[in-house]
Protein backbone atom coordinates (compact mmCIF):
# COMPACT_ATOMS: atom_id res chain seq x y z
CA UNK A 1 0.00 0.00 0.00
CA UNK A 2 1.26 3.66 -0.96
CA UNK A 3 1.26 6.10 1.53
CA UNK A 4 1.24 9.73 0.77
CA UNK A 5 4.39 11.49 1.81
CA UNK A 6 5.10 15.27 1.78
CA UNK A 7 8.39 17.45 1.61
CA UNK A 8 10.77 17.79 -1.06
CA UNK A 9 9.28 20.43 -3.20
CA UNK A 10 12.81 22.50 -3.96
CA UNK A 11 14.55 19.17 -4.91
CA UNK A 12 11.66 18.34 -7.01
CA UNK A 13 11.68 21.54 -8.39
CA UNK A 14 15.24 21.57 -9.11
CA UNK A 15 14.95 18.26 -10.64
CA UNK A 16 12.33 19.56 -13.56
CA UNK A 17 14.81 22.33 -13.72
CA UNK A 18 17.81 20.03 -14.35
CA UNK A 19 15.12 17.44 -16.64
CA UNK A 20 14.51 20.63 -18.73
CA UNK A 21 18.16 20.90 -19.34
CA UNK A 22 19.12 17.50 -20.03
CA UNK A 23 16.24 17.30 -22.38
CA UNK A 24 18.02 20.28 -24.80
CA UNK A 25 21.17 18.45 -24.61
CA UNK A 26 24.30 20.28 -25.86
CA UNK A 27 23.19 24.27 -26.43
CA UNK A 28 26.05 24.04 -29.06
CA UNK A 29 23.74 21.32 -31.05
CA UNK A 30 20.60 23.28 -33.20
CA UNK A 31 17.57 22.51 -30.96
CA UNK A 32 14.97 20.32 -32.74
CA UNK A 33 11.83 21.37 -33.85
CA UNK A 34 7.91 19.80 -33.58
CA UNK A 35 8.27 19.59 -37.43
CA UNK A 36 11.62 17.81 -37.58
CA UNK A 37 10.31 14.77 -35.66
CA UNK A 38 7.05 14.88 -37.35
CA UNK A 39 8.86 14.56 -40.59
CA UNK A 40 11.85 12.27 -39.69
CA UNK A 41 10.64 10.05 -37.23
CA UNK A 42 7.60 9.43 -38.54
CA UNK A 43 7.41 5.64 -37.70
CA UNK A 44 8.31 6.60 -33.91
CA UNK A 45 5.39 9.42 -34.16
CA UNK A 46 2.94 6.87 -35.63
CA UNK A 47 3.76 4.31 -32.92
CA UNK A 48 3.19 7.19 -29.67
CA UNK A 49 -0.14 7.81 -32.15
CA UNK A 50 -0.94 4.06 -31.93
CA UNK A 51 -0.39 3.23 -28.26
CA UNK A 52 -1.56 6.71 -27.13
CA UNK A 53 -4.50 5.90 -28.71
CA UNK A 54 -5.06 9.42 -30.63
CA UNK A 55 -4.31 10.04 -34.14
CA UNK A 56 -2.24 14.02 -33.90
CA UNK A 57 0.96 14.07 -35.36
CA UNK A 58 1.51 16.90 -34.49
CA UNK A 59 0.52 16.39 -30.80
CA UNK A 60 3.17 12.83 -30.72
CA UNK A 61 5.62 14.98 -32.04
CA UNK A 62 5.91 17.33 -29.09
CA UNK A 63 5.52 14.73 -26.77
CA UNK A 64 8.38 13.00 -28.09
CA UNK A 65 10.24 15.74 -27.86
CA UNK A 66 8.74 16.31 -23.95
CA UNK A 67 10.00 12.83 -23.40
CA UNK A 68 13.34 12.85 -24.67
CA UNK A 69 12.62 10.27 -27.25
CA UNK A 70 11.09 7.67 -24.39
CA UNK A 71 7.84 6.35 -26.41
CA UNK A 72 5.72 5.40 -23.22
CA UNK A 73 6.80 8.59 -21.46
CA UNK A 74 5.38 10.47 -24.69
CA UNK A 75 2.24 7.54 -24.68
CA UNK A 76 1.63 8.81 -20.99
CA UNK A 77 1.66 12.72 -21.87
CA UNK A 78 -0.60 11.97 -25.16
CA UNK A 79 -3.30 9.74 -23.26
CA UNK A 80 -3.20 12.60 -20.54
CA UNK A 81 -4.01 15.16 -23.05
CA UNK A 82 -6.84 13.38 -23.97
CA UNK A 83 -8.62 13.33 -20.88
CA UNK A 84 -9.11 17.19 -20.91
CA UNK A 85 -10.79 16.65 -24.39
CA UNK A 86 -14.31 16.88 -25.06
CA UNK A 87 -15.88 13.67 -27.34
CA UNK A 88 -17.96 15.09 -30.23
CA UNK A 89 -19.10 11.54 -31.09
CA UNK A 90 -17.49 8.31 -33.20
CA UNK A 91 -16.61 8.43 -36.92
CA UNK A 92 -17.93 5.91 -39.26
CA UNK A 93 -16.11 3.02 -39.46
CA UNK A 94 -13.80 3.79 -42.26
CA UNK A 95 -13.51 2.21 -45.39
CA UNK A 96 -10.01 0.46 -46.03
CA UNK A 97 -10.92 -1.05 -49.34
CA UNK A 98 -11.09 2.21 -50.49
CA UNK A 99 -7.68 3.45 -49.17
CA UNK A 100 -5.25 5.02 -51.52
CA UNK A 101 -2.64 2.60 -51.14
CA UNK A 102 1.29 3.87 -50.71
CA UNK A 103 2.14 0.18 -49.58
CA UNK A 104 0.33 -3.27 -50.45
CA UNK A 105 1.98 -6.41 -50.23
CA UNK A 106 0.16 -10.36 -50.17
CA UNK A 107 2.11 -13.61 -49.16
CA UNK A 108 -0.51 -15.20 -50.78
CA UNK A 109 -0.94 -14.72 -54.20
CA UNK A 110 1.90 -12.74 -56.41
CA UNK A 111 -1.15 -11.87 -58.91
CA UNK A 112 -3.75 -9.51 -57.05
CA UNK A 113 -5.83 -6.98 -58.86
CA UNK A 114 -4.38 -3.56 -58.28
CA UNK A 115 -1.07 -5.33 -57.85
CA UNK A 116 1.40 -5.45 -55.50
CA UNK A 117 3.50 -2.19 -54.65
CA UNK A 118 6.17 -1.81 -52.30
CA UNK A 119 5.83 1.66 -51.10
CA UNK A 120 8.48 3.16 -48.58
CA UNK A 121 10.18 0.15 -47.24
CA UNK A 122 12.92 -1.33 -45.11
CA UNK A 123 12.06 -4.68 -47.07
CA UNK A 124 14.57 -5.99 -48.82
CA UNK A 125 17.36 -3.01 -47.81
CA UNK A 126 20.29 -4.66 -46.80
CA UNK A 127 21.03 -3.24 -43.17
CA UNK A 128 24.36 -2.03 -43.37
CA UNK A 129 24.82 1.73 -41.79
CA UNK A 130 24.63 4.44 -44.25
CA UNK A 131 27.07 6.63 -43.00
CA UNK A 132 26.06 9.36 -45.84
CA UNK A 133 22.94 10.02 -43.47
CA UNK A 134 25.87 11.00 -40.99
CA UNK A 135 26.23 14.19 -43.44
CA UNK A 136 23.61 16.59 -44.67
CA UNK A 137 22.79 16.00 -48.14
CA UNK A 138 20.27 16.23 -50.54
CA UNK A 139 17.98 13.12 -51.09
CA UNK A 140 17.61 11.79 -54.76
CA UNK A 141 13.95 12.11 -55.64
CA UNK A 142 11.60 9.05 -56.09
CA UNK A 143 11.33 7.27 -59.13
CA UNK A 144 7.99 7.75 -60.72
CA UNK A 145 5.25 5.68 -63.23
CA UNK A 146 2.56 5.78 -64.89
CA UNK A 147 -0.03 4.27 -62.48
CA UNK A 148 -1.77 1.27 -64.58
CA UNK A 149 -5.31 1.12 -65.35
CA UNK A 150 -6.61 -1.06 -61.91
CA UNK A 151 -3.95 0.95 -59.56
CA UNK A 152 -6.82 2.59 -57.84
CA UNK A 153 -9.02 -0.22 -57.35
CA UNK A 154 -7.60 -2.44 -54.62
CA UNK A 155 -10.48 -5.18 -53.64
CA UNK A 156 -8.85 -7.30 -50.18
CA UNK A 157 -6.97 -10.40 -50.64
CA UNK A 158 -10.01 -11.56 -48.23
CA UNK A 159 -13.10 -10.84 -50.46
CA UNK A 160 -11.30 -12.35 -53.28
CA UNK A 161 -11.00 -15.83 -51.05
CA UNK A 162 -14.30 -15.26 -49.88
CA UNK A 163 -16.14 -15.44 -53.28
CA UNK A 164 -15.28 -18.59 -53.39
CA UNK A 165 -16.09 -19.59 -49.81
CA UNK A 166 -12.51 -20.69 -49.22
CA UNK A 167 -12.07 -18.13 -46.34
CA UNK A 168 -14.90 -17.07 -43.58
CA UNK A 169 -16.76 -14.21 -43.84
CA UNK A 170 -16.34 -11.02 -41.13
CA UNK A 171 -18.63 -10.98 -37.97
CA UNK A 172 -21.79 -9.24 -39.74
CA UNK A 173 -22.48 -5.61 -38.55
CA UNK A 174 -25.46 -6.35 -36.71
CA UNK A 175 -26.11 -2.64 -35.45
CA UNK A 176 -24.98 -3.75 -32.27
CA UNK A 177 -23.74 -0.82 -29.89
CA UNK A 178 -19.74 -1.12 -29.77
CA UNK A 179 -17.43 -1.39 -26.77
CA UNK A 180 -15.14 1.26 -25.59
CA UNK A 181 -13.00 0.77 -22.89
CA UNK A 182 -11.83 3.67 -22.64
CA UNK A 183 -15.77 4.58 -21.27
CA UNK A 184 -16.21 1.12 -19.22
CA UNK A 185 -13.74 -1.37 -18.00
CA UNK A 186 -13.09 -4.58 -19.30
CA UNK A 187 -15.15 -7.39 -18.85
CA UNK A 188 -14.22 -11.14 -19.17
CA UNK A 189 -14.81 -12.35 -21.42
CA UNK A 190 -14.20 -9.50 -23.95
CA UNK A 191 -15.90 -9.40 -26.90
CA UNK A 192 -13.70 -9.53 -30.57
CA UNK A 193 -14.34 -5.64 -31.16
CA UNK A 194 -12.99 -4.71 -27.44
CA UNK A 195 -10.06 -7.15 -27.68
CA UNK A 196 -9.29 -5.53 -31.20
CA UNK A 197 -9.42 -1.75 -29.56
CA UNK A 198 -7.31 -3.20 -26.47
CA UNK A 199 -4.31 -4.25 -29.06
CA UNK A 200 -4.96 -1.14 -31.55
CA UNK A 201 -3.52 0.68 -28.39
CA UNK A 202 -1.39 -2.43 -26.78
CA UNK A 203 2.49 -1.79 -26.56
CA UNK A 204 3.95 -3.01 -29.87
CA UNK A 205 6.73 -4.98 -28.03
CA UNK A 206 4.30 -6.97 -25.64
CA UNK A 207 2.19 -7.90 -28.69
CA UNK A 208 4.89 -8.60 -31.04
CA UNK A 209 6.02 -11.16 -28.36
CA UNK A 210 2.62 -13.02 -28.25
CA UNK A 211 2.69 -12.54 -31.67
CA UNK A 212 5.37 -14.41 -32.02
CA UNK A 213 4.87 -17.16 -29.42
CA UNK A 214 2.27 -18.28 -31.37
CA UNK A 215 4.60 -19.21 -34.46
CA UNK A 216 6.70 -20.82 -32.03
CA UNK A 217 4.23 -23.17 -30.71
CA UNK A 218 2.20 -21.39 -27.91
CA UNK A 219 -1.54 -21.51 -30.02
CA UNK A 220 -0.12 -21.95 -33.49
CA UNK A 221 -2.73 -20.86 -35.93
CA UNK A 222 -0.51 -21.53 -39.07
CA UNK A 223 -0.66 -18.08 -40.76
CA UNK A 224 0.11 -16.77 -43.71
CA UNK A 225 -0.04 -13.02 -44.65
CA UNK A 226 -2.96 -12.15 -46.82
CA UNK A 227 -2.34 -9.17 -47.36
CA UNK A 228 -0.58 -5.87 -45.95
CA UNK A 229 -1.88 -2.42 -46.77
CA UNK A 230 -0.64 1.44 -45.74
CA UNK A 231 -1.65 4.12 -46.93
CA UNK A 232 -4.91 7.19 -46.41
CA UNK A 233 -8.16 6.73 -45.62
CA UNK A 234 -11.19 9.27 -45.13
CA UNK A 235 -12.50 9.77 -42.38
CA UNK A 236 -16.08 10.96 -41.51
CA UNK A 237 -18.63 12.45 -38.44
CA UNK A 238 -22.06 13.15 -38.40
CA UNK A 239 -22.69 16.17 -36.34
CA UNK A 240 -25.82 16.15 -34.74
CA UNK A 241 -26.55 19.84 -36.17
CA UNK A 242 -25.94 18.50 -39.75
CA UNK A 243 -27.29 15.11 -40.14
CA UNK A 244 -24.90 14.47 -42.60
CA UNK A 245 -21.23 12.62 -42.76
CA UNK A 246 -18.52 15.87 -42.79
CA UNK A 247 -15.09 14.58 -44.25
CA UNK A 248 -12.59 15.10 -41.35
CA UNK A 249 -9.65 14.76 -43.60
CA UNK A 250 -7.82 12.02 -44.30
CA UNK A 251 -5.64 9.54 -41.74
CA UNK A 252 -2.81 6.84 -42.69
CA UNK A 253 -3.32 3.48 -41.55
CA UNK A 254 -1.96 0.15 -41.78
CA UNK A 255 -4.11 -3.17 -42.28
CA UNK A 256 -2.74 -6.83 -42.01
CA UNK A 257 -5.36 -9.53 -42.91
CA UNK A 258 -4.24 -12.66 -41.55
CA UNK A 259 -5.42 -16.19 -43.39
CA UNK A 260 -5.17 -18.78 -41.07
CA UNK A 261 -5.50 -22.55 -40.45
CA UNK A 262 -8.71 -23.45 -41.84
CA UNK A 263 -11.61 -25.70 -39.67
CA UNK A 264 -14.28 -27.85 -40.99
CA UNK A 265 -16.69 -30.15 -39.49
CA UNK A 266 -19.65 -33.00 -40.73
CA UNK A 267 -21.90 -29.65 -40.96
CA UNK A 268 -19.49 -27.40 -42.63
CA UNK A 269 -16.74 -27.37 -45.15
CA UNK A 270 -13.08 -26.35 -44.68
CA UNK A 271 -12.37 -22.94 -44.65
CA UNK A 272 -9.56 -20.52 -43.96
CA UNK A 273 -9.93 -18.38 -40.86
CA UNK A 274 -8.85 -14.95 -40.42
CA UNK A 275 -7.04 -12.86 -38.29
CA UNK A 276 -7.14 -8.64 -38.17
CA UNK A 277 -4.55 -5.83 -37.68
CA UNK A 278 -5.33 -2.53 -37.72
CA UNK A 279 -2.98 0.33 -36.63
CA UNK A 280 -2.56 4.12 -36.63
CA UNK A 281 -0.04 4.89 -39.17
CA UNK A 282 3.04 3.03 -40.84
CA UNK A 283 3.62 0.09 -38.66
CA UNK A 284 3.65 -3.44 -40.47
CA UNK A 285 5.25 -5.04 -37.20
CA UNK A 286 1.98 -3.84 -35.01
CA UNK A 287 -0.29 -4.61 -37.47
CA UNK A 288 0.68 -8.20 -38.14
CA UNK A 289 1.18 -9.21 -34.45
CA UNK A 290 -1.83 -7.78 -33.72
CA UNK A 291 -3.57 -10.01 -36.12
CA UNK A 292 -1.83 -12.85 -35.19
CA UNK A 293 -2.86 -12.51 -31.47
CA UNK A 294 -6.24 -11.61 -32.71
CA UNK A 295 -6.51 -15.20 -34.27
CA UNK A 296 -4.91 -16.66 -31.25
CA UNK A 297 -7.62 -15.04 -29.41
CA UNK A 298 -10.77 -16.69 -31.18
CA UNK A 299 -9.42 -19.85 -29.95
CA UNK A 300 -12.58 -20.85 -28.14
CA UNK A 301 -15.13 -19.33 -30.73
CA UNK A 302 -13.04 -21.54 -33.28
CA UNK A 303 -13.25 -24.70 -30.27
CA UNK A 304 -10.00 -24.80 -30.04
CA UNK A 305 -8.02 -25.06 -26.64
CA UNK A 306 -6.94 -22.35 -24.56
CA UNK A 307 -3.42 -23.70 -23.20
CA UNK A 308 -1.34 -21.05 -24.12
CA UNK A 309 -0.98 -16.86 -23.25
CA UNK A 310 -2.00 -15.87 -26.41
CA UNK A 311 -5.14 -17.11 -26.11
CA UNK A 312 -6.22 -15.90 -22.41
CA UNK A 313 -7.65 -12.77 -23.11
CA UNK A 314 -7.54 -12.01 -19.62
CA UNK A 315 -3.70 -12.33 -19.80
CA UNK A 316 -3.37 -10.80 -23.00
CA UNK A 317 -5.91 -7.59 -22.50
CA UNK A 318 -5.09 -7.00 -18.86
CA UNK A 319 -1.27 -6.83 -19.68
CA UNK A 320 -0.50 -5.07 -23.37
CA UNK A 321 -1.31 -1.61 -22.14
CA UNK A 322 2.23 0.47 -21.64
CA UNK A 323 0.78 2.89 -19.67
CA UNK A 324 -0.93 0.35 -17.02
CA UNK A 325 1.96 -1.57 -17.29
CA UNK A 326 4.49 0.94 -16.49
CA UNK A 327 2.31 2.66 -14.14
CA UNK A 328 2.00 -0.27 -11.85
CA UNK A 329 5.79 -1.12 -12.39
CA UNK A 330 7.12 2.05 -11.75
CA UNK A 331 4.79 3.29 -8.84
CA UNK A 332 7.34 0.96 -7.04
CA UNK A 333 10.09 3.54 -6.61
CA UNK A 334 8.25 5.71 -5.24
CA UNK A 335 8.39 5.93 -1.52
CA UNK A 336 6.94 3.12 0.30
CA UNK A 337 8.68 4.28 3.36
CA UNK A 338 5.17 3.12 6.17
CA UNK A 339 4.50 -0.21 3.83
CA UNK A 340 8.25 -1.04 4.08
CA UNK A 341 8.67 0.07 7.95
CA UNK A 342 5.90 -2.87 8.69
CA UNK A 343 7.31 -5.25 6.92
CA UNK A 344 10.75 -4.38 8.42
CA UNK A 345 9.13 -4.79 11.91
CA UNK A 346 7.61 -8.23 10.98
CA UNK A 347 10.72 -9.61 9.81
CA UNK A 348 12.80 -8.47 12.79
CA UNK A 349 9.91 -10.07 14.96
CA UNK A 350 10.16 -13.40 12.70
CA UNK A 351 14.25 -13.10 12.94
CA UNK A 352 14.05 -12.72 17.15
CA UNK A 353 11.79 -15.30 17.40
CA UNK A 354 13.67 -17.58 15.26
CA UNK A 355 16.77 -17.20 16.95
CA UNK A 356 15.18 -17.48 20.42
CA UNK A 357 13.64 -20.67 19.08
CA UNK A 358 17.18 -22.37 17.72
CA UNK A 359 19.03 -21.09 21.00
CA UNK A 360 16.30 -22.83 23.13
CA UNK A 361 16.37 -25.70 20.77
CA UNK A 362 20.60 -25.61 21.23
CA UNK A 363 20.29 -25.56 25.33
CA UNK A 364 17.80 -28.32 25.52
CA UNK A 365 20.34 -30.43 23.09
CA UNK A 366 23.02 -29.62 25.74
CA UNK B 1 -31.28 34.86 -46.13
CA UNK B 2 -30.83 31.98 -43.42
CA UNK B 3 -29.41 28.97 -44.46
CA UNK B 4 -31.14 25.93 -42.86
CA UNK B 5 -28.26 23.24 -41.83
CA UNK B 6 -30.12 20.47 -42.75
CA UNK B 7 -29.98 20.15 -46.46
CA UNK B 8 -32.57 17.74 -48.12
CA UNK B 9 -31.19 17.42 -51.37
CA UNK B 10 -28.71 14.80 -51.85
CA UNK B 11 -26.61 16.39 -54.87
CA UNK B 12 -26.14 19.09 -52.74
CA UNK B 13 -24.97 17.58 -49.63
CA UNK B 14 -22.71 15.32 -51.83
CA UNK B 15 -21.46 19.02 -53.12
CA UNK B 16 -20.99 20.17 -50.30
CA UNK B 17 -19.15 16.99 -48.65
CA UNK B 18 -17.07 17.78 -51.58
CA UNK B 19 -15.66 21.30 -50.64
CA UNK B 20 -15.52 20.03 -46.74
CA UNK B 21 -13.23 17.55 -47.89
CA UNK B 22 -11.29 19.97 -50.08
CA UNK B 23 -11.30 22.74 -47.35
CA UNK B 24 -9.91 19.58 -44.92
CA UNK B 25 -7.46 18.72 -47.32
CA UNK B 26 -5.37 21.45 -48.06
CA UNK B 27 -3.66 23.96 -45.80
CA UNK B 28 -4.82 27.03 -43.41
CA UNK B 29 -3.00 29.27 -45.49
CA UNK B 30 -4.89 27.80 -48.90
CA UNK B 31 -7.92 28.91 -47.08
CA UNK B 32 -6.96 32.55 -46.21
CA UNK B 33 -6.17 32.81 -49.77
CA UNK B 34 -9.76 32.00 -51.24
CA UNK B 35 -10.93 33.90 -48.52
CA UNK B 36 -9.31 37.10 -48.72
CA UNK B 37 -9.87 36.60 -52.58
CA UNK B 38 -13.67 36.53 -52.01
CA UNK B 39 -13.28 39.38 -49.47
CA UNK B 40 -15.86 37.71 -47.10
CA UNK B 41 -17.66 39.98 -44.45
CA UNK B 42 -16.38 39.54 -40.52
CA UNK B 43 -17.91 37.20 -39.35
CA UNK B 44 -19.21 35.62 -35.82
CA UNK B 45 -18.82 32.38 -33.66
CA UNK B 46 -22.11 30.87 -33.54
CA UNK B 47 -19.87 29.08 -30.81
CA UNK B 48 -16.29 29.10 -30.53
CA UNK B 49 -13.87 27.07 -32.09
CA UNK B 50 -13.27 24.17 -29.88
CA UNK B 51 -11.06 21.25 -30.15
CA UNK B 52 -12.39 17.83 -28.93
CA UNK B 53 -12.58 13.92 -29.74
CA UNK B 54 -13.66 11.71 -32.54
CA UNK B 55 -13.45 7.60 -31.89
CA UNK B 56 -12.15 6.56 -35.04
CA UNK B 57 -13.40 3.07 -35.71
CA UNK B 58 -12.83 0.81 -38.15
CA UNK B 59 -14.49 -2.50 -39.14
CA UNK B 60 -13.47 -6.69 -38.12
CA UNK B 61 -11.98 -7.83 -41.17
CA UNK B 62 -12.02 -4.45 -42.78
CA UNK B 63 -16.04 -5.11 -43.64
CA UNK B 64 -17.06 -6.47 -40.55
CA UNK B 65 -18.73 -5.59 -37.22
CA UNK B 66 -17.57 -2.00 -36.29
CA UNK B 67 -14.66 -1.63 -33.12
CA UNK B 68 -12.89 1.49 -32.03
CA UNK B 69 -9.88 1.97 -33.55
CA UNK B 70 -8.62 5.04 -31.05
CA UNK B 71 -9.35 8.60 -31.18
CA UNK B 72 -8.86 11.43 -33.62
CA UNK B 73 -8.39 15.25 -32.40
CA UNK B 74 -10.83 17.50 -34.31
CA UNK B 75 -11.87 21.12 -34.15
CA UNK B 76 -14.90 22.69 -34.86
CA UNK B 77 -15.60 25.48 -35.56
CA UNK B 78 -19.71 27.49 -36.38
CA UNK B 79 -20.12 30.53 -37.34
CA UNK B 80 -22.83 33.06 -38.61
CA UNK B 81 -22.58 35.45 -41.57
CA UNK B 82 -23.81 39.17 -40.89
CA UNK B 83 -26.38 38.12 -43.49
CA UNK B 84 -27.48 35.02 -41.15
CA UNK B 85 -26.33 32.47 -43.09
CA UNK B 86 -24.59 29.93 -40.78
CA UNK B 87 -20.99 27.76 -41.69
CA UNK B 88 -19.63 25.01 -40.01
CA UNK B 89 -16.73 23.16 -40.43
CA UNK B 90 -15.09 19.68 -38.46
CA UNK B 91 -11.29 19.10 -39.66
CA UNK B 92 -8.71 16.61 -38.20
CA UNK B 93 -6.11 18.35 -35.89
CA UNK B 94 -6.25 21.29 -33.55
CA UNK B 95 -6.31 24.37 -35.87
CA UNK B 96 -8.61 26.24 -34.44
CA UNK B 97 -8.20 29.07 -36.95
CA UNK B 98 -8.08 27.12 -40.35
CA UNK B 99 -11.75 25.90 -38.88
CA UNK B 100 -13.43 29.29 -38.36
CA UNK B 101 -11.87 29.53 -42.28
CA UNK B 102 -13.47 26.71 -43.37
CA UNK B 103 -16.73 27.58 -41.90
CA UNK B 104 -16.80 30.44 -43.45
CA UNK B 105 -16.25 29.38 -47.09
CA UNK B 106 -19.28 26.84 -45.92
CA UNK B 107 -21.76 28.88 -45.10
CA UNK B 108 -20.45 31.48 -48.74
CA UNK B 109 -20.82 28.12 -50.68
CA UNK B 110 -24.48 27.02 -49.35
CA UNK B 111 -25.39 30.62 -50.77
CA UNK B 112 -26.19 29.94 -54.59
CA UNK B 113 -25.08 33.16 -55.72
CA UNK B 114 -21.78 32.92 -53.97
CA UNK B 115 -21.16 29.25 -55.01
CA UNK B 116 -18.96 29.76 -58.21
CA UNK B 117 -17.00 32.71 -56.67
CA UNK B 118 -16.53 30.58 -53.37
CA UNK B 119 -15.36 27.47 -55.56
CA UNK B 120 -12.87 29.30 -58.17
CA UNK B 121 -11.23 30.93 -55.30
CA UNK B 122 -10.55 27.32 -54.63
CA UNK B 123 -9.35 26.46 -57.15
CA UNK B 124 -5.79 27.00 -57.19
CA UNK B 125 -5.94 24.74 -53.75
CA UNK B 126 -7.26 22.10 -55.23
CA UNK B 127 -5.57 21.83 -58.02
CA UNK B 128 -2.07 21.52 -55.64
CA UNK B 129 -3.61 18.74 -53.89
CA UNK B 130 -4.92 16.72 -56.83
CA UNK B 131 -1.10 17.55 -58.42
CA UNK B 132 0.35 16.28 -55.41
CA UNK B 133 -2.19 13.29 -55.07
CA UNK B 134 -0.98 12.60 -58.56
CA UNK B 135 2.62 12.37 -57.34
CA UNK B 136 1.84 10.38 -55.20
CA UNK B 137 0.74 7.67 -57.14
CA UNK B 138 3.04 7.83 -59.48
CA UNK B 139 5.91 7.35 -57.39
CA UNK B 140 3.89 4.23 -55.60
CA UNK B 141 3.27 2.73 -58.93
CA UNK B 142 7.16 3.06 -59.57
CA UNK B 143 7.24 0.64 -56.58
CA UNK B 144 4.93 -1.75 -58.48
CA UNK B 145 6.51 -5.02 -57.93
CA UNK B 146 5.69 -8.43 -60.18
CA UNK B 147 6.87 -11.20 -58.56
CA UNK B 148 8.16 -14.52 -60.04
CA UNK B 149 7.85 -17.99 -58.92
CA UNK B 150 10.96 -19.99 -59.51
CA UNK B 151 10.99 -23.47 -60.44
CA UNK B 152 12.88 -25.78 -58.05
CA UNK B 153 15.12 -27.63 -60.11
CA UNK B 154 15.24 -30.92 -59.41
CA UNK B 155 17.33 -32.19 -62.82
Amino acid sequence: MYVAVKGGEAAIDNAHRLLAEARRGDPAVPELTVAQIREQMALLVDRVMAEGSLYDPDLAALALKQARGDVVEAVFLVRAYRTTLPRFGASNPVDTGAMTVARRVSATFKDLPGGQVLGPTFDYTHRLIDFALAAEGTVEPAAEAEPRADAGTCPRVTDLLAQDGLIELSPPDDGAPVGDLTREPVDYPADRALRLQALARGDEGFVLGLGYSTQRGYGRTHPFVGEIRVGEVAVAFVPEELGFPVPLGRIRLTECQMVNQFKGSGAAPPQFTRGYGLTFGQSERKAMAMALVDRALRAEELGEPVASPAQDQEFVLAHCDSLQATGFVEHLKLPHYVDFQAELELVRRLRAEFFRDSDSMQEAAE
Amino acid sequence: MATSPLQPDPEEIAARQAVMALCADVSRDDLDAALRALEAPAVEDLRPPETGLVMATGRIGGDGRPFNLGEVSVTRAAIRLPDGATGFAYHLGRDRTKARLAATLDALWQDPARRARVEAALEPAARRADANRRQAARRTAATRVEFLTVARGED
